[in-house]
């Protein structure tokens, strides 16, 4: 049984994520071009989307501190990393061109790829080829892996 | 934007807020999509069970958007493949390096007022309005 909420909410949240995806429009890169496009015809949507999201999370990880464990696990699994380094800075600029290229990131992009187009197909393998040189360059390079905290959430 | 789209767009967040919340409080993980994806790319990283749940959930989800009449990938587009396989690529190797994306840094991050999330969702924020501003200058029509 144990095992089973174990699948269970990982997968609930995942199904919430997609359909929250959807509803607010951020599957689709026009979008979110949009809202990078503040020189051209801005559209603020996904600002609102930050906010809505960020407005309820925030409230659910300030209670979250009050918890020794989550529901299903034994402990919190949660970055400890604190330091502003250049992989963070560096990371974040690249992300935000291949972002404002391609119009998805990681989340609407693997959802794009139930829409059966070649688009959303081609950014996905693309970027899983990314991660994994991204990956090979990190074991033996200078970008750091986050450690995950052993206690409870920082 | 019009109203209902903005109206839409703050559902939808709140939407995306409780999963975060809802895989923090009951699995205790941080819902950042190219942590979740990469941690399977990883022979390292041994916790694949709830990954892969998460992302299956994120499929079947997205298999729902269509089916309660929102669209995906619909509104006319000018990017072709080439702009969706040179993002895809910078997204992978920034995700990875950076630590998260948009749901890892933006919402997460921000969340739990991490100062690396912050600064992380200013910088690509930034970085993608740079660059949407360079595209339309150079390519103008699409790439």
């Amino acid at each position: 049984m144990k095992k089973l909420i174990r699948v269970f909410v990982p997968f609930a949240t995942g199904v919430l994520f997609a359909v929250g995806l959807g509803v607010s429009g951020m599957t689709e890169p026009s979008k979110v071009i949009g809202f990078l496009d503040v020189f051209g015809g801005w559209d603020p949507s996904l600002a609102f989307v930050m906010v809505g999201a960020v407005g309820v999370s925030a409230v659910f990880y300030r209670l979250s501190f009050r918890c020794s464990a989550p529901w299903c696990e034994e402990r919190f699994f949660l970055p400890t990393k604190k330091s502003l380094d250049f992989s963070l800075i560096f990371g974040a600029v690249l992300f935000g061109v291949g972002w404002g290229v391609s119009g998805l990131c990681p989340g609407p992009g693997l959802a794009s790829l139930m829409t059966g187009k070649g688009y959303g197909f081609v950014f996905v393998v693309s970027m899983i080829a990314g991660m994994v040189v991204a990956k090979v360059y990190q074991a033996k390079g200078p970008f750091a892996r986050p450690a995950l905290s052993k206690s409870k959430g920082a | 934007m019009t109203d209902i789209d903005m109206y839409y767009a703050l559902i939808g967040g709140l939407l995306i807020g409780l999963a975060a919340s809802g895989l923090l409080l009951g699995s205790g993980r941080v819902m950042g999509i190219s942590g979740i994806l990469g941690g399977l790319l990883d022979p390292k990283v041994k916790d694949t069970l709830w990954r892969t749940s998460f992302l299956l959930g994120l499929l079947v989800g997205s298999s729902l958007i269509p089916l309660m009449g929102f669209s995906a990938l619909e509104i006319p587009f000018h990017r072709g493949l080439v702009s969706a396989g040179v993002g895809g690529v910078l997204v992978g190797i920034g995700t990875t390096i950076g630590n998260g994306c948009t749901s890892g840094h933006g919402v997460c991050g921000m969340s739990r007022l991490s100062p690396r999330s912050f600064v992380a969702t200013i910088v690509f924020i930034l970085s993608g309005v740079v660059t949407v501003a360079l595209y339309n200058t150079v390519f103008g029509g699409g790439l």
